[in-house]
């Protein structure tokens, strides 16, 4: 087996959205693997049909060499899935929700008691372990539930959002827990609308959007495919940019050129020396530009060049859409 | 596998068992209604109520049907609970799991039937501690099998309402809707021997009438419905609701 996780042409239909289409994505064993997109982009849609919990309307999987639809058990057997909601029972104690886990999954006593103090000391819950979950604060509770997720050790780890609404330092926490499991030779696919945290996590990228990959690649060489820098002004007047806009596409110097709602970005090379040039263009159009930065490329503006539109531009309309689809799917 | 499949069912056995203990406001609840009704509507019903051709009918009479009916709430509950498992995300975590959902619902039903033994049992003893007076030991164990052979049934017409229902709103309004008919067209609060004829077909293809009449059998000597009968009945019950609840809770989506 090459690829923990192989997909060929793998397609999501609801009624009338694509959520997910025609996605090929290959795995290796042991990378950490980011599918990043904005909310109701089909990451979690394509998680649920890698996990066996959705099935495919068309195309196929294999993970861990299993088929997600006709080898399904074995494929749960392999896997470790931390949903992006929390699946908790906060009637019980976290050892308790850690405990039927466990036995969910086979594991007998002596060996099941020893994992879980294990995961319990690994995402440092040991002191807390016999409190009720529903006394857990929000960083607890994803903590517990990655702790739930890795006690049957699972060769295929799927995480969902894991720090979704965590403060920095949870998160940073969170971070290291999933760094600590890479070295352990779990292959994990991480979902994320946290650019900073495929940045800084991944081995590769996958950037998906409308259910669709749109690039993969490392986060690194995505960056320097935009080149050395990136430009990006605010203007005065946001009316203006249609215009601006038009003026350095056509000017050609710089490698990318992109814009959102009041902001116009460009990757070029050598940036200190493009600034004059750039603000020149903009005085003899008459547009008076309100602020100019220079940085280095983020995944902000790999996303932006790629989709067109930044991601928490995205936000908004996509988390009504996300909440359509869940009132949607309840219906069902 | 049967070692394993003994495993899955014990820890969902396991986590209903625990949940149960924690909810101590939710066992208050389910026995506070029976507790109720025998302690005064009983009295007060036994006083208006005479059997054909004489015979008083005393509190003792009412004691099965008040025992089913706990026995019914707590069947219908815990069948129903998976409405608000797959809600808070929990159902979603227990199916994931490489197991067959099969023995994860005959563990889930084993947790209902025994949480609905326990609450028929208090509410039989605390019968027994009012007055009611019980013929034999061995009918009080028979008794106890009645309630079992009940509880599994609508423990399946609660399985398959929730995997049907989406809102626990609409569960809560339907269970409400079905469970005070079953209980009031049960015989479990007048005799069934002189009923006019459309109440009486109600009260016959009402299976929870059988129950109450084993029960009765059992515990007090005496039915109106042949006891092997109202057996047969609630047997193929819970066999046939079991199938269909199985089978809609194996097609559940979450």
């Amino acid at each position: 087996m090459l690829h923990a996780i192989e997909t060929s042409g793998i397609t999501k239909k609801f009624s009338e959205v694509t959520a997910v289409n025609n996605v090929n994505i290959s795995i290796k064993q042991g990378e950490l693997f980011g599918l990043l997109g904005p909310n109701g982009a089909g990451k979690t849609t394509l998680i649920n049909m890698l996990s066996t919990m959705t099935v495919p309307s068309s195309g196929s999987a294999r993970v861990w060499g299993f088929d997600v639809v006709a080898d399904a058990s074995l494929v749960r057997q392999s896997i470790g899935v931390v949903f992006q909601d929390i699946t908790l029972d906060d009637r019980l104690t976290g050892r308790e929700n850690l405990d039927l886990h466990g036995r969910l999954y086979g594991l007998g006593g002596r060996i099941r008691k020893q994992r879980i103090e294990e995961v319990l000391s690994l995402v440092e819950l040991t002191d807390r372990a016999d409190s009720l979950v529903k006394t857990y604060s929000g960083g607890m509770l994803r903590r517990l539930q990655i702790a739930r997720g890795l006690i049957h050790r699972p060769h295929v780890l799927f995480l969902d959002e894991p720090t979704l609404g965590l403060d920095p330092q949870t998160r940073a926490h969170i971070w290291e827990y999933i760094m600590t499991l890479t070295k352990e030779g779990v292959t994990i696919v991480l979902t994320t609308h946290y650019l900073e945290e495929a940045d800084h996590l991944c081995n590769r990228v996958a950037i998906i959007d409308r259910g669709e990959i749109v690039v993969i690649d490392t986060p690194k060489t995505l960056k320097s495919r935009l080149g050395g820098d990136v430009i990006t002004l605010e203007l005065e007047d946001s009316a203006d940019i249609a215009r601006l806009y038009a003026i350095y596409e056509h000017d050609g110097f710089a490698t990318m050129v992109s814009r959102s709602s009041n902001e116009i970005s460009m990757a070029v090379r050598d940036g200190e020396s493009k600034i004059p040039r750039v603000l020149n263009l903009a005085y003899n159009a008459g547009i008076s530009i309100h602020s100019v930065s220079l940085h280095k490329p983020a995944l902000d503006d790999v996303f932006l060049y790629h989709t067109g539109r930044a991601i928490k531009d995205t936000d908004n309309s996509e988390l009504q859409g996300l909440m359509r689809s869940r009132s949607h799917s309840m219906r069902r | 596998m049967p070692k394993r499949a003994v495993g899955v069912v014990y820890a969902m056995w396991l986590g209903e068992m625990l949940r149960f203990w924690r909810s101590k406001s939710r066992i208050v609840g389910a026995l506070s209604t029976p507790f109720t009704f025998m302690l005064f509507l009983g009295p007060g019903l036994s006083s208006g109520f005479q059997f054909q051709g004489g015979g008083a009918v005393d509190i003792s009479f009412f004691a099965p049907g008040f025992i089913t009916m706990s026995v019914l709430f707590a069947s219908l509950f815990a069948g129903g609970s998976i409405i608000w498992e797959r809600e808070s995300g929990i159902l979603k975590e227990v199916l994931i799991a490489p197991v067959s959902r099969f023995f994860i619902a005959l563990g889930k039903a084993a947790g209902g039937v025994t949480i609905a033994l326990i609450q028929g049992i208090m509410v039989l003893i605390f019968a027994g501690l009012i007055g009611v007076h019980y013929v034999s030991g061995i009918g009080v164990l028979g008794g106890i099998i009645i309630m079992g052979l009940s509880s599994i049934g609508f423990i399946g017409v609660g399985v398959s309402l929730a995997s049907r229902i989406e809102s626990p709103e609409g569960f809560q309004m339907i269970m409400s809707f079905l469970a005070m008919p079953l209980v009031l067209l049960s015989g479990a609060f007048f005799p069934i021997s002189d009923l006019p004829v459309w109440l009486k077909g109600l009260v016959y293809v009402n299976p929870l009438t059988y129950g109450v009449e084993a029960l009765r059998w059992c515990l007090l000597g005496n039915s109106t419905i042949p006891v092997s009968l109202s057996i047969a009945v609630i047997t193929l019950f819970a066999v046939a609701m079991l199938g269909i609840g199985g089978n809609l809770f194996g097609r559940i989506k979450v």
